[in-house]
């Protein structure tokens, strides 16, 4: 296990740098350069082709719309758009590519030169972008052999449904001057991509199934150093909480190398879930990928017109939309800080309030009963059976008084079951709310009977006393009732 | 131009192909024709010739963005050295990940 420095002294003895690189699959119904479907989830090798298998004679012809996206995520991050462009070869042998390179830019991405404002903690922070250029998904490898573990392993088995998927690399440049909130910025910045390419509707951006995957650059220079210090570069950092525990990690580590006198070495690292990184290949032995200009395909070369009309369709920044809709919902802050630590909540709760329920009611289902389902079954949010027009029909329901809280929860369960919509639900399992009064006059009477001393307290004007008769009301109906009507029931009987 | 038989061995290793020290030594000198042959278009091509990457005077050969269907499970398999459960069954690798 590696030496670790405390935090606090890391940040009292040396000015941390960090750089991200981040690649997105972009969310094209085909892949980059022909046209097999992009689906996931699809039995290994029946989306490949000639040109993703990299069959002799086959030739790649680009996917537009992953250019547009790519320009109008450029755009989005404030960056210049290339007027000629090029796509590159990077020469490497690995069986994740059968063609023995990747097609990608190097010289010459089609956007560079961004910005991000990010607000960490009331501070605004400034995330410059380098650049951010086109390239391709690779296939996946499955390494036979007792556990899985590549060094125990006496074959690989490749599935090639990934490879050509359009992939997008985002790099920032070096972000010196973040102290002990660099893990926090980092955080925040991969939050914010997320959230933007899912705004520009580009990407999925899940990143537990790997559409935003980071790299994450790490070096320390002692205080009041300017040059940079030696970097390594942490690879399979995929979540949210991940970037924020490795770049801490990193920071420590190297903290505890460079104190004792010694020097970090120039490598890339890989982070474990255990909340560790392992050195991989130093970077002095790292492939010369001898790129150049991809003969195949002819430049880019995106007309000030085009990019304009992109411009054009960039979505409300998220900052400005998350701050509208806090205003427009009345969420506190804390109500909102919930929304915004739960993913996909703002898009669903966004897309309920617009088919008809209330902010407040929408919040509640997607923040209570629903995050509590999806947290069990491990699954996403807005992977759950049941979208927002389903909750706006469910709290719908609730306002007419036709379920209360209790059915309610019941009739989730059956709309996650794949019984129908809720109004459906209700219909076919019989669970309205009984709003018959003579049933509901006959129960109250039946629980004032059996209680005769809470009924006592009630009429001597202990109305809080009511609850134990209410909820002996609502057995005795099986939950099939308004609990305010039947505290109302109570009250005039007792009053 | 000068390739000195340690820049011919790192250029092989690259392109995985095993050379002897007397291949090397013999290989070095015959690039150097190859590359000063190159390097020839470059004293000709002056500034009035812009460099090219590509035969075609094209740009912006895009395709839409329409699934038009894969391989049969069969083909792709069919010229695969050896296969398992649909995929490529390939010899170990390492050195990529940890």
């Amino acid at each position: 296990m590696d030496d670790l420095l405390d935090l606090d002294q890391v940040i009292e003895r040396f000015d941390p740098a960090i750089g991200l690189e981040v690649h997105v699959e972009l969310n094209t119904a085909s892949k980059m350069w022909c046209g097999c479907s992009t689906a996931p989830g699809a039995d290994p090798n029946t989306q490949v082709c000639p040109v993703c298998l990299g069959l002799p004679g086959s030739l790649p012809v680009v996917n537009g719309k992953a250019v547009e996206s790519v320009i109008r995520i450029g755009l989005a991050l404030n960056c210049d758009v290339a007027e000629w462009c090029r796509f590159s070869r990077k020469n490497y042998f690995y069986p994740d590519m059968t063609k023995d390179y990747q097609i990608s830019q190097y010289d010459e991405p089609i956007c560079f030169d961004g910005s991000v404002d990010l607000e960490v903690d009331g501070r605004t922070y400034v995330i410059g972008i380098e650049r951010v250029h086109m390239e391709e998904d690779a296939g996946k490898l499955v390494h036979g052999g007792a556990t899985g573990r590549i060094h125990d392993a006496d074959h690989s088995l490749v599935d090639y449904n990934r490879a050509g998927v359009p992939l997008m690399e985002i790099v920032t440049r070096p972000v010196p001057g973040l102290g002990a909130e660099a893990p926090a910025v980092a955080r925040a910045y991969m939050a914010h991509l997320r959230e933007l390419m899912r705004a520009l509707g580009v990407s999925d951006a899940r990143m537990e199934q790997g559409n935003l995957r980071c790299d994450a650059n790490i070096s320390l220079a002692p205080k009041g150093r300017t040059e940079l210090g030696t970097r390594t570069e942490t690879k399979n950092v995929n979540s949210l909480r991940s970037v924020e525990a490795a770049i801490t990690y990193e920071m420590r580590r190297q903290g505890a190398i460079l104190s004792s006198g010694a020097r970090v070495k120039q490598e890339t690292r890989h982070w474990h879930e255990e909340g560790y990184t392992s050195p991989g290949r130093s970077k002095e032995q790292a492939e010369d990928y001898r790129y150049f200009p991809e003969p195949d395909l002819v430049p880019v070369a995106p007309s000030r017109e085009w990019v304009e009309a992109l411009r054009a369709t960039l979505p409300e920044p998220p900052a400005g939309r998350r701050a509208r809709l806090q205003a427009e919902w009345r969420f506190t802050d804390l109500e909102m800080r919930d929304v915004l630590g739960t993913e996909g909540a703002l898009e669903l709760i966004d897309a309920t309030v617009a088919a008809g329920a209330s902010p407040a009611s929408a919040r509640k289902w997607w923040l209570g009963e629903l995050a509590r389902r999806a947290n069990e079954s491990g699954a996403a949010l807005d992977d759950l059976a049941i979208g927002p027009r389903q909750v706006a029909e469910l709290q719908s329901l609730v306002d007419a008084g036709t379920i209360n809280d209790k059915l309610a929860r019941e009739v989730i369960e059956a709309v996650l079951a794949g019984e129908g919509d809720p109004a459906a639900v209700v219909e076919a399992r019989g669970l309205a709310v009984v709003d018959d009064d003579s049933a509901l006059s006959a129960a109250v009477e039946e629980a004032i009977a059996a209680n005769p001393d809470v009924a006592e307290r009630i009429r001597a004007g202990r109305v809080q006393a009511a609850g134990a008769l209410i909820g002996a009301v609502m057995k005795q109906m099986h939950g099939r009732a308004d609990a305010a009507k039947v505290r109302e029931l109570i009250l005039a009987r007792l009053g | 131009m000068s390739l000195t038989p340690d820049d011919v061995a790192r250029l092989a290793a690259l392109a995985r192909i095993e050379l002897t020290p007397a291949e090397l030594a013999k290989l070095a000198p015959q690039l150097d024709v190859i590359l000063d042959s190159v390097a020839s278009v470059t004293a000709v091509a002056q500034g009035d010739i812009p460099p090219t990457s590509h035969a075609l005077p094209l740009v912006n050969v895009f395709r839409d963005d329409v699934v038009t269907g894969s391989l049969s499970p069969d083909q792709v398999l069919a010229n695969a050295p050896d296969a398992e459960d649909g995929r490529f069954r390939v010899p170990r690798i390492l050195d990529e990940e940890a």
